[in-house]
């Protein structure tokens, strides 16, 4: 410790520095318009250090996949800030500085105490349209940055607390639904203010430098805690890899190779054997890539709380020459959405091996992105519907995955189907469970979700961006895995699938054509042999699998009234038995 | 109205209130609740009170009963039926996870997979009929599902809220098959858009609609045995009641009753005191509880939820539960942090004093080693425990890692506890639109009094109020609380397209509804009081606002600029360009009882003379300055319009309050603590 803190001062400004983020939080999902971020909850603010843009602290309700980019991002702008004043904000959306995708965009805003910069303030929003190609921004086949929407350098939005009507007149002028995305504005930096009013506080009533030294012992404390979970991680490498069906516009998978070295209190990641560079829009720029490994480990260790601290441990190589390190003009609109889920998988795969009892077989890992934009002959107005699903978790030690879960790196809800059908021109025939799906195991993955949409009056283009089409999410310990994603359209009595399986763009449908999408199902956890044949007998009971399922997957018999035939179960396993 | 009683049924206690007004008189009996059937401690207290039944003019009655059973899954076995294709809706929910972070955990649909059947029909978004209701097959279905032991039916179509007709068809065909009357219809309990939560909580309130009905059967049979022929009225969670003829068709009202008769309590007794404006604080064991008043009207939510995958979206008091209370564990993390909460001792072992067996210090331990309770409650506990071992535990658990002595340790524990309540009490402000700092802090239950004058320094809000009865503050509530009926139909339409005579229909038809509901239950009333609001968004948005609305005819202009008014108080932003949404009207139909005093409640009989006469003796207790030799008052004892300042503690039957020596205390003429908080000491 620089000076002695004593231990309660410490405590109480930890949670008011959090409560300083919390409540930005709160503030920005109140106010914003986009339902990515009031329902979503697809934005995160933070206090970040104003040498170096380390974080500080960062709101508990913010988005994942936010906790590590945003440090990046923020010490960007500090590099490139010049003649700050307060009331200075900038405004950055550029993905090679510190972001993932064009439509996170971020706001950095120096804040002052007695004159001087005492920190930076920080948020991100995931703004509904930054212009491109396709309404949203998740561009399919986009080959160049480009194409996926209007890319800012860190610039002075406002200057000396007075807005630059010029710049926004040059961001409204390049993005759609520009009258509601000055709403989102306004909450966005609304939302900084906040934080600037509710820090002051903090500094009036303990002091600057009281709240200094506790940032850097705050920081100590978070790496120490960290170390001491790793180190209940034995020793030794653990290697997995994982796949990107596609790009999406080369129909060939990306490889993620993931070799995770444990030494002593540290883990060293390597991704360098991964594929190249890639053509379509999943590549990853490198903070994404980082806040992917930051992310799963704060999945895998949820009580350590998050600053700069935390990530000291975690060491991971640049991965040059991959696509998980893209430089500009690679398109990277799939790397926050999809990727991060797949580098996330792939960590799980490799530790499952060291700690099994605290991990999981892998989650869907997909957001499930769904676009349909069309025309509206009832209201006579274009529209756009997105949809984003969930899919099944996987087992654990202690109990089968969850069934339609967000993906790993958000936190949001669904929109509901009679909400859907209210403001869209569309029908569900079904949304339910989709049964086989969960990855067979001693403790089975969880289900994903079949849904049917019915187009019920005039033209519209569907496309969508998920993954997990070609290869299901993997099984540990002799877990299976999980179902895969499927998508089929239906038109004039013929069925097309996507040629890349999981992603395509621009397919036109009409008035009763059929769009019908299943979810990824959870991987297995343990040997699917050792499952409590009671337990198959009541998942065969409620629909899950079938009976044949049951004996193939399962090793189980099952008798006329579906109870657990034992003699037959015990032949089946038998054979599985004396295999071992 | 001259005899009544309240009776609220908690987890420990059933606690209960006679108040008899033209005796001027209260009794008040608490006896430990008999969770198997609640009813006989319902008759226990009324037997400690010598309440003779025959002479009573009402009865109100909290029950958990039926929270009780969602949480411990002792619920009926219910079936389902649905529009074809969407069976699984209730166990898929909205796509979320038990927590942000970590990826285990997940729930039970209250209807298992196999009891939910789909029938052929289908309504759209406008209410009109895509495919007709195939009657053959909903019959089929209902017999499936009774011959498979089903006690109870629930029946959730898509988009029923835009057009009921076909789940009221379905109904009656049911009717014909079901062998009993519980059959729950979606949209009679939720006539809302989404069809997630609108279909938990008819399968809430199919699932325990039938141990509603037993228990209620039960009680009611036990009162009339002991002469009892007035009206039982039961708690909802809408702070409102309903007689218990009709409580069971909407059992699901029932649920999280017990917060609400807290908040319905303080609303009265702030208001009484000249504080309309309140926070709410029962501080518990292992959680506790914050309301919001505004001028005397409790914040009221259709968002709440009892646990992960269970959204009980019907109008409910805002009651938001923080997971800290006095048995919230103190802990050194892994980076060598004091923690206190969320984990909590329970019950069982409880904080070391407790003498059950724990070892782990608890924010009530902490207390005790600070003199803030009375060591010779000890006594009181199953197994005594010394002082000595409590200060030693926290002095080795908390004291050695931190390098600090057992009253550093103790302080510690207190100051972190605190502080982290104090956060959660504000965010819960911040939530609902509210500065802390506007409104009063309500202090009950066994620990919110003790920590009260602390909390409100912390945040900056200037006056405590302590209820002269904390003990009961729920058995208050049942006294107190009117007949309450509420509706909620969805509109969900902008402002340029809306007529305005559709807004008048459908609140017309919640006032009939509200009446015709009131007769039936045939509770006396004085007179019916209507309470309209709109709930509004921004086109584009998904948060909603409430706007008051003054009656069943609205201007679209004046409804305009009202939503307008409230955006604006909430965010400080104007938005003239975009349209706002009207998505939902809502009606509380409240029926008035007849007024009731809390006068009796101050017990001025006991009273001594002077403060000093009320001096039980003194104790060492510490304060943030250190430890203070503090007067110990008897409250009972302290004189009505009494001022003194702190440091005092006061105490009572059933809580220990304790005044801050920067913070001034008053009785007010019925009995309450009015504590001020100066300025200079608040945070």
């Amino acid at each position: 410790m620089s000076r002695d803190i004593d231990p309660v001062t410490l405590a109480v400004i930890q949670n008011g520095l959090q409560q300083v983020c919390n409540e930005m939080d709160l503030a920005f999902q109140r106010s914003a318009f986009s339902p990515v971020i009031a329902e979503a909850m697809d934005r995160s603010d933070g206090i970040y250090h104003r040498d170096d843009g380390a974080l500080i602290a960062q709101g508990e309700m913010g988005l994942p996949i936010f906790v590590g980019t945003m440090q990046y991002s923020t010490r960007t702008v500090i590099e490139r800030a010049t003649n700050l004043a307060p009331g200075d904000l900038y405004i950055v959306n550029d993905p090679y500085l510190g972001g993932t995708h064009l439509m996170d965009v971020r706001m950095a805003k120096p804040f002052y105490y007695s004159g001087e910069i005492f920190c930076w303030l920080s948020n991100t929003g995931h703004w509904r349209d930054t212009g491109g190609a396709v309404p949203g921004g998740f561009s399919a086949n986009a080959t160049e940055v480009e194409q996926e929407g209007l890319r800012l350098p860190p610039v002075k939005l406002y200057k000396a607390d007075v807005l630059d009507e010029e710049i926004l007149a040059i961001i409204m002028s390049n993005i759609r639904i520009a009258d509601q995305t000055i709403g989102d504005i306004k909450a966005q930096v609304a939302a900084l203010s906040v934080g600037e009013k509710r820090l002051t506080a903090l500094l009036d009533r303990y002091g600057a430098r009281m709240v200094e030294d506790c940032i850097g012992e705050m920081r100590t404390r978070a790496a120490q805690q960290m170390r001491a979970k790793i180190a209940t991680i034995p020793d030794g490498r653990y290697e997995s890899v994982a796949w990107v069906d596609s790009d999406g516009v080369v129909d060939a998978p990306l490889k993620i190779d993931m070799k995770i070295r444990k030494e002593g209190t540290e883990l060293y990641f390597d991704l360098s054997g991964s594929s190249p560079p890639c053509k379509g829009p999943m590549n990853s720029v490198i903070a994404s890539t980082r806040s992917s490994i930051y992310l799963a480990m704060k999945h895998i260790f949820p009580e350590v709380p998050i600053n700069a601290g935390t990530y000291e441990p975690l060491h991971i190589a640049d991965p040059e020459g991959t696509f998980l390190y893209a430089r500009y003009p690679r398109p990277v609109s799939g790397c926050a959405a999809e990727v991060s889920q797949r580098i996330a998988e792939a960590v799980f795969a490799a530790l499952v091996q060291a700690v099994p009892d605290i991990l999981f077989a892998a989650p869907a890992g997909t957001s499930g992105n769904f676009a349909l934009g069309g025309h509206d002959p009832g209201t006579d107005k274009p529209y756009v519907m997105y949809l984003f699903t969930g899919g099944g978790y996987g087992g654990a030690r202690d109990g089968d995955g969850l069934s339609n879960g967000c993906s790993t790196i958000g936190i949001s809800t669904m929109q509901p189907v009679e909400v859907l059908e209210q403001r869209y021109p569309v029908l569900f025939e079904r949304f339910a469970l989709s049964e086989g799906s969960g990855g067979p195991g001693r403790q089975r993955g969880g289900f994903g979700v079949d849904y049917t949409i019915r187009i019920r009056d005039g033209w519209a283009r569907a496309s969508m961006v998920m993954d997990h089409g070609r290869f299901g999410p993997q099984g540990v310990l002799g877990g299976a895995d999980g179902g895969v994603n499927r998508v089929a359209i239906h038109r004039d009595g013929a069925t097309y699938v996507p040629p890349h399986l999981s992603k395509d763009q621009d397919i036109l449908v009409g008035p009763g054509d059929v769009i019908e999408v299943s979810t990824p199902g959870g991987g297995g956890y343990g040997d699917p042999w050792q499952r409590d044949p009671a337990l198959v007998a009541r998942d065969v009971g409620r629909g899950y699998y079938t009976a044949e399922q049951a004996a193939a997957m399962y090793g189980v018999a099952l008798d006329g009234g579906g109870a657990v035939d034992a003699a037959a179960t015990a032949r089946l396993r038998g054979r599985g038995a004396a295999a071992e | 109205m001259t005899r009544v009683v309240g009776c609220d049924v908690g987890g420990t206690f059933t606690d209960l209130i006679l108040l008899d007004e033209a005796a001027g008189e209260v009794r008040i009996a608490k006896v430990p609740t008999t969770v198997e059937n609640q009813a006989f401690g319902v008759m226990a207290a009324i037997g400690q009170v010598n309440g003779r039944l025959d002479r009573l003019d009402a009865l109100v009655h909290g029950t958990t009963t039926t929270t009780n059973a969602l949480l411990e899954k002792k619920i009926s076995r219910c079936g389902l039926i649905t529009t074809r294709g969407f069976r699984d809706v209730i166990e898929l929910g909205r796509r979320t996870r038990p927590n942000a972070y970590g990826l285990l955990g997940g729930f039970e649909p209250l209807v298992p997979r196999e009891l939910r059947l789909e029938v052929d029909e289908r309504m759209d978004a406008a209410g009109e009929v895509v495919r007709p209701l195939d009657e053959a097959g909903m019959r089929a279905a209902a017999e499936v599902l009774a011959a498979a032991g089903c006690e109870s039916l629930v029946i959730h179509f898509l988009h029923a809220y835009a057009n009921p007709a076909h789940e009221r068809r379905a109904a009656e065909i049911a009717a014909e098959v079901w062998p009993n009357r519980h059959v729950t219809i979606g949209s009679e309990i939720i006539s809302e858009y989404r069809e997630y939560e609108r279909g938990v909580a008819a399968a809430v309130n199919a699932a325990i609609q039938p141990v509603l009905d037993r228990y209620i059967s039960r009680l009611t049979d036990e009162l009339s045995a002991h002469g009892y022929g007035r009206d039982l009225l039961v708690m909802q969670g809408n702070g409102g009641t309903v007689s218990s003829r009709i409580v069971a068709e909407h059992a699901i009202n029932t649920v999280m009753s017990g917060p609400a008769s807290g908040v319905m309590a303080a609303a009265f007794t702030g208001a009484r005191s000249g504080f309309p404006d309140v926070i709410t604080y029962d501080m518990g064991g292992t959680s506790s509880d914050v309301g919001l008043i505004r001028d005397g009207i409790p914040a009221t939510s259709a968002e709440l939820q009892l646990e992960y995958g269970m959204p009980i979206h019907v109008p409910m008091v805002d009651v938001h539960s923080i997971g800290a209370g006095g048995g919230s564990l103190a802990v050194i993390d892994d980076a060598g942090l004091l923690r206190v909460g969320p984990q909590s001792a329970g019950a069982m072992p409880g904080p070391i004093c407790y003498g059950r067996g724990g070892t782990q210090p608890t924010i009530t331990d902490a207390n005790l080693a600070l003199g803030r309770l009375n060591p010779a409650a000890l006594l009181s506990v199953d197994n005594p425990i010394s002082l000595g071992h409590v200060r030693d535990r926290i002095a080795t658990v908390v004291g050695e890692p931190l390098g600090l002595d057992a009253d550093g340790a103790a302080a510690a524990i207190l100051q972190i506890g605190n502080n982290r309540m104090a956060g959660a009490i504000r965010m819960v402000s911040l939530a609902r639109g509210h500065d802390p700092r506007d409104f009063a802090l309500f202090a009950f239950g066994g620990a919110g009094p003790l920590h009260a004058v602390a909390l409100a320094a912390e945040l900056a809000i200037p006056t405590v109020l302590i209820p002269a009865r904390p003990g009961i503050t729920n058995a208050i509530g049942c006294v107190v609380a009117d007949v309450r009926h509420d509706y909620v139909n969805s509109v969900n339409k902008p402002l340029d397209q809306l007529d305005m005579a559709d807004v008048r229909a459908v609140l017309e038809a919640q006032i009939a509804e509200g009446r015709a509901t009131i007769e039936r239950e045939g509770v006396a009333v004085e007179e019916l009081v209507l309470v309209h609001r709109a709930e509004m968004q921004f086109q584009g948005q998904s948060h909603m606002l409430h706007v008051p609305l003054p009656g069943v005819d609205v201007g679209k202009a004046a409804l305009r600029r009202a939503f307008e008014e409230v955006y604006f108080n909430r965010f400080s932003l104007e938005l003239k360009e975009i349209q706002p949404v009207l998505v939902s009207l809502q009606t509380a139909v409240i029926g008035r009882r007849g007024a009731v005093s809390l006068a009796s409640l101050a017990d001025a009989g006991a009273r001594a003379g002077s403060v000093a006469a009320a001096r039980t003796g003194e104790r060492r207790v510490w304060f943030a300055a250190g430890w203070r030799e503090t007067p110990v008052y008897d409250r009972a004892k302290l004189p009505l319009g009494a001022e003194f300042a702190g440091p005092a503690v006061i105490e009572q039957l059933d809580t220990t309050i304790v005044i801050e020596p920067e913070a001034t205390a008053r009785v007010d003429d019925v009995g309450n603590l009015v504590v001020a908080v100066p300025p200079a000491y608040r945070g």
